[in-house]
């Protein structure tokens, strides 16, 4: 196994008397899937905040590339090509594709005062970028994103973090608003960022989704690690019940079929 | 149909021409009844362009008034009981608009309270401390202005009926365009009022965006306040108090969504000119010039429906 991008080892946060996450200890391995499994309120937000370097830890270590790391806020590490996609913002519904993808990050040409965005490059780029991963409904990168899907706004903010270098990819519930097609979608968008070597996290409380492209899973319960194991070490009914915190999916279906 | 100045470029064409046609005989195209309206268009739309980009950061400012006000009394104090000469004066007034957009700006990013009611605050502030000190110093809210050649021509040449001020709304839609649509800042401008959360994600320093436009619009202000008092030889506390409201009616009517992230200088400088073409045209027409706040009104209500269309039509699929 190659040397994992990012680890966390026995890390902690708490907020006053409340402990948000203890001792948790995982990997990020290059070209590989991590998946985070949780249900409301098991930590899953908090441990995004500390990879993504909005908070640091109360305990313990953030490994970057094998350096102990502490970030000072979250735009160092995007810096150090750490890229956090959320579920919703991130995109501008009534700006272009192409002034969307590159915000921030402008294209320029010609000389001040003269100096300009290049749109057409900017555009091109877009464009480019999302048929790499699939999009080929998007020919100009003049439309609004606002015309586009939930599924492919999620494309367009995965791609753009991509092409400005992301090592790891933290994706906060990325499918979790789409459709079924949409999903399947930003799946497969996720195995092509794989392939392309980035670490991904990919955070969701879709056990499905998750079993479908993770390579390795991470339980979290109440802000402990529950459970950790690799694909194809458990059933997706085993992670259920994980997930539902050990308790029987089945006992709990039959007690909403009492409800009924 | 998918630009945001379609419905102010449409209602500036019937209008047009409802006045046009129903003037027929009273000059209402003339050379001197363009100049006429495009003069009382100007001076507005030189302060409506950065009150637009403004808004299009998601941003509002009522202060505008009384800082065209102050500027003009600046000058008139300076050159009048201070005898200082004109263009150091014209210099501090600018200045003196400037600070007032920056107190804006730091005020509504530090509290992050609505601009709307921090500006109105400032707006009293301004026009209460204009008249106080103008008291304080000469006994006077309104004051005569000294000026010289070079002051009067740059800002108050004629050429027949037109004023100079023609010449600055255009370098000012030019600059104002060139910023929005062309650069980096002005991508910033959309993404800030488009999208906060999203815009400071992407490293765009909303902050600093929104301060900078404040900036321009406390200048802008000055500098239409220098141009009138120059222009009528004379300060005055209140002018300009009529902008208040006018300029962020005309920059609605131009398409700029009030909630920000969406318009167009294009649509601003239609927008002041339908306001214009309104307001002279009633004259020609012979009419009350009551009429001409229930037309802006009117107008107002119907540019804020048609806004919300525009808008989901450029969100629709191709």
């Amino acid at each position: 196994m190659s040397n994992p991008l990012m680890e966390l080892i026995n890390v902690s946060k708490s907020f006053g008397s409340t402990d948000a996450l203890k001792n948790v200890s995982m990997e990020v391995q290059p070209g590989k899937i991590l998946c985070l499994l949780g249900d409301n309120g098991a930590g899953k937000s908090t441990l995004i905040k500390i990879l993504s370097g909005y908070h640091p830890p109360s305990n313990g270590t953030v490994r970057l590339e094998g350096a102990d790391t502490v970030f000072s806020g979250p735009r160092e590490a995007r810096q150090r090509g750490i890229a956090t996609v959320h579920q919703d913002v991130g995109s501008i519904p009534l700006m272009s594709i192409g002034r969307n993808f590159f915000l921030g990050a402008e294209p320029t040409t010609g000389n001040w005062p003269f100096r300009r965005i290049d749109t057409s490059k900017a555009n091109e780029i877009a464009v480019q970028q999302m048929e790499r991963f699939g999009i080929t409904r998007v020919k100009d990168g003049n439309q609004l994103v606002g015309t586009m899907s939930g599924g492919e706004r999620q494309v367009l903010a995965i791609g753009r973090a991509m092409y400005f270098g992301a090592k790891v990819l933290i994706l906060d519930e990325p499918t979790s608003a789409l459709g079924v097609k949409e999903a399947a979608f930003v799946l497969k968008m996720m195995r092509i960022a794989r392939e392309n070597g980035a670490g991904i996290v990919f955070i969701t409380h879709n056990a499905r989704h998750a079993m479908a492209v993770g390579d390795s899973f991470c339980v979290l319960i109440q802000g402990e690690v529950a459970a950790q194991f690799k694909r194809g070490e458990k059933t997706r009914e085993e992670v259920l019940n994980l997930m539902a915190g050990g308790e029987d999916m089945a006992a709990l279906e039959d007690d909403l079929e009492q409800v009924d | 149909m998918h630009r945001p100045e379609t419905g102010a470029a449409a209602a500036f064409l019937l209008t047009y021409l409802f006045f046009a046609i129903f003037t027929a005989d009273a000059g209402f195209v003339s050379v001197n009844g363009t100049a006429g309206w495009l003069n009382l268009a100007s001076e507005l739309g030189i302060i409506a362009i950065p009150v637009g980009l403004l808004m299009i950061s998601g941003e509002f400012d009522l202060s505008i008034g009384s800082t065209v006000g102050a500027a003009s009394m600046i000058v008139a104090i300076g050159t009048n009981q201070f005898g200082l000469p004109i263009w150091p004066m014209i210099f501090l007034a600018l200045v003196a608009g400037m600070l007032i957009g920056l107190c804006n700006g730091l005020a509504v990013v530090k509290t992050n309270l609505p601009s709307f009611i921090v500006t109105l605050a400032t707006n009293f502030i301004v026009i209460g401390a204009t008249m106080g000190f103008s008291r304080l110093i000469a006994n006077v809210t309104s004051s005569s202005i000294i000026v010289s050649d070079s002051s009067k021509f740059v800002f108050a040449a004629r050429w027949g009926q037109a004023n100079i001020s023609i010449a600055w709304w255009i370098l000012a839609a030019l600059l104002g365009f060139w910023v929005l649509s062309r650069t980096v800042f002005g991508n910033w401008i959309y993404a800030t009022g488009g999208n906060l959360q999203a815009a400071r994600g992407a490293g765009v320093p909303v902050e600093r965006v929104k301060i900078v436009l404040f900036i321009a619009t406390g200048f802008a202000a000055a500098f239409v306040g220098i141009l009138q008092g120059i222009q009528w030889n004379s300060g005055n506390s209140t002018y300009g108090m009529g902008y208040v409201f006018q300029a962020p009616i005309v920059v609605v009517i131009g398409g700029i969504l009030l909630t920000g992230g969406y318009g167009s200088v294009l649509g601003v400088v239609i927008g002041t000119a339908l306001f214009g073409v309104i307001s002279t045209g009633i004259f020609y027409t012979g009419w009350n010039t009551d009429w001409i706040q229930l037309f802006l009104g009117a107008l107002l209500g119907a540019a804020v429906l048609a806004n919300n269309y525009v808008r989901r039509l450029a969100l629709t699929s191709r």
